[in-house]
């Protein structure tokens, strides 16, 4: 990995990060120490700190503004953090790549709105996000072999699109839409996956197959799962973070972080 | 690419301009009911020309959603490029038979600016025509798409670009003949440039340069390449975290798209004989905006029809009623954005 030393951390950067090469001899995946971001004066990380292990299933909670989605924003590459470190595996210091650097290192991520390519159909949709060099000459030339194909069909089966394959991603519902975008992170063969509130809108019959999903999920990948909805965190939970004003508030099992006296009184008490 | 009903009309083009014009442009005698004028050819050759420069902008604007406001510019630079060897070609058939172009002749210079180094080669015009547009492009967009200049913010900066242009060839000490530009060519590869032969050559490469275009055009847009544009459009921060580095993307699709611009400009000049910095103004190039949503954005058969409902409608308006042309064509915009947004392109889906 030493030969991403010349990477440029612009965004017209050309250096790729191999997947291959995510060290993660000891187990962490993701790795935060003393993060902290301020915009105009308002600090919306406070010397955050937090490890994800891998094929872990976190999830983050916190009410609103305490920075969860300024995490996801420093660890993707999208704001730099002022001060800290963010570690991908033990090697891959994510401040000095680019937001498609870092994708293409193996994080994905999932806005909280669905963010699809309205025009292109289902089956496009997930051909785009595909694992594949990048690169704008071949891409140009690239032509879809039979292997990745099927790799496409099966991600479609996962996210029970398999019917619509050819149907224009803007005309999906949106609890289908969440779970194609889910599927286009899914193609991108990730490392770490982050969701931003993945089950918002969803009927209770989607939230509860998305919840399966995401169990399913955990083990070969890891996730970070940022959700307001309690019941859906209860039953996918095994380890929760609280953030609070910009910082780690508690940590710690559903039980553990329910009968916290700080998480009371900041979140779950009110 | 295409569907047989695709090629069918591509081919009947092809058939049309390759050999029904030159036959009744060349062969029939002046008074044959049949016989096509010089008046129709130039007309068509510069409809053409445009119908290049709307493929391009369709690239950009329609597909991958930048709204260049400059391309007027890449445009007029090929133009110039080949003016320079139109210059040249004329030779000592000028009104002060020097060796120099008329303009440096009143202007009293002595010998060539640097500029005009090797302007007597075609090969070299020919370099120039495709170079000074696409680097110019592509150093513009490194800055603009690396600093994510986006949307109306581009749209404004690129006006500003062809404006500063102008005002730069407007200067006679610039030595590209000020606010005169380029005319009075006398012949383009050693032939005379205004015999019905040679005006017909330069139609039907012309005609032979838009479909080609057209037909590159279409083999990106439908390629992995053009689903990435579009995507940008629609979602670029996804395209970005799906790990496409979008300046590239972004850079290529502006620099093909000022080179084809640069082409077209340089078949332009001459078959109607004259280049000047008017061609860099402001206006021209949200004209060019113009075809395009009139024809439809994000259909490449749209922009050629934009161009050329646009500019025959102009070049009956301008005869007919000149003085009212450009409320027309603003009327014709706001009409097109109201009730098509989709272009006429739009019409014919919906009747279809």
């Amino acid at each position: 990995m030493t030969d991403n030393a010349n990477a440029s951390n612009e965004s017209g950067g050309f250096g790729h990060i191999a997947t291959e090469g995510l060290d993660t001899t000891h187990g962490v995946v993701l790795y935060l120490e003393d993060i902290s971001v301020s915009f105009d004066g308002f600090k919306a990380l406070n010397k955050l700190t937090l490890s994800i292990d891998v094929g872990e299933l976190r999830c983050v909670i916190g009410p609103n503004g305490a920075g969860k989605t300024t995490m996801m924003d420093v660890i993707t590459g999208k704001t730099r953090a002022d001060e800290g470190s963010a570690f991908f595996g033990q090697t891959i210091d994510l401040a000095r790549y680019s937001e498609a650097e870092i994708a293409h290192a193996g994080i994905g991520r999932k806005f909280q709105k669905p963010t699809i390519f309205e025009y292109h159909s289902v089956f496009e949709n997930l051909e785009l996000a595909m694992k594949a060099d990048k690169r704008v000459r071949k891409t140009l030339v690239s032509v879809l072999s039979s292997g990745e194909k099927d790799r496409i069909a099966e991600t479609m089966k996962q996210i029970r699109l398999n019917d619509s394959a050819d149907r224009i991603a803007g005309l999906l519902s949106h609890g289908q839409k969440q779970w194609l975008e889910i599927g286009m992170l899914l193609m991108q063969e990730p490392r770490l996956l982050l969701l931003d509130e993945p089950v918002a809108g969803m009927s209770d019959d989607e939230t509860e197959r998305t919840g399966e999903l995401f169990l399913s999920l955990a083990g070969k990948h890891s996730l970070v799962v940022v959700e307001h909805d309690m019941a859906f965190v209860e039953k996918i939970a095994r380890k929760i973070t609280v953030l609070h004003e910009g910082s780690v508030l508690a940590e710690g099992s559903m039980a553990q972080v329910q009968n916290d006296p700080k998480v009371i009184e900041v979140y779950l008490g009110r | 690419m295409y569907g047989a009903r695709g090629w069918a009309v591509i081919c009947l083009s092809s058939f049309i301009v390759f050999v029904i014009f030159p036959v009744l442009s060349l062969a029939t005698p002046q008074d044959s009911a049949f016989h096509i004028s010089q008046y129709w050819v130039t007309l068509l050759g510069k409809v053409m020309c445009f119908a290049i420069v709307a493929i391009a902008m369709d690239l950009v604007w329609g597909y991958t959603g930048i709204l260049s406001l400059g391309h007027g510019l890449f445009f007029a630079l090929g133009g110039y490029s080949m003016g320079m060897y139109l210059m040249r070609q004329i030779g000592r058939e000028g009104q002060y038979q020097s060796d120099l172009p008329d303009f440096m002749v009143f202007l009293d210079w002595k010998e060539l600016p640097w500029a005009w180094w090797n302007s007597d080669q075609f090969w070299w015009a020919a370099l120039l025509v495709v170079l000074v547009p696409g680097l110019l492009a592509l150093v513009f967009g490194f800055f603009a798409f690396r600093s994510r200049v986006k949307g109306v913010y581009f749209s404004i900066i690129t006006q500003a670009l062809t404006f500063a242009a102008m005002l730069l060839f407007f200067r006679n000490a610039t030595g590209f003949g000020g606010n005169n530009g380029f005319t009075d060519f006398k012949r383009i590869l050693g032939l005379p440039i205004t015999t019905p032969e040679t005006r017909m050559m330069l139609f039907t490469f012309t005609a032979f340069v838009l479909i080609a275009t057209l037909l590159l055009a279409r083999w990106i847009v439908t390629s992995k390449f053009g689903r990435v544009l579009t995507a940008i459009r629609d979602a670029e921060t996804r395209v970005a975290f799906c790990g496409y580095n979008t300046v590239h993307y972004k850079l290529a699709i502006f620099t093909l798209s000022a080179v084809i611009c640069g082409i077209a400009g340089a078949l332009y000049v001459p078959q109607v004989g004259i280049i000047n910095p008017s061609e860099m103004s402001p206006a021209n190039s949200i004209e060019i905006a113009i075809w395009v949503a009139v024809g439809g954005r994000g259909t490449l058969t749209g922009a050629i029809l934009g161009a050329g409902l646009v500019n025959f409608g102009k070049s009956y308006f301008t005869q007919a009623f000149p003085e009212y042309w450009l409320y027309a064509l603003g009327l014709i915009f706001i009409l097109v954005t109201l009730f098509l947004p989709q272009g006429v392109m739009g019409l014919l889906k919906k009747k279809t």
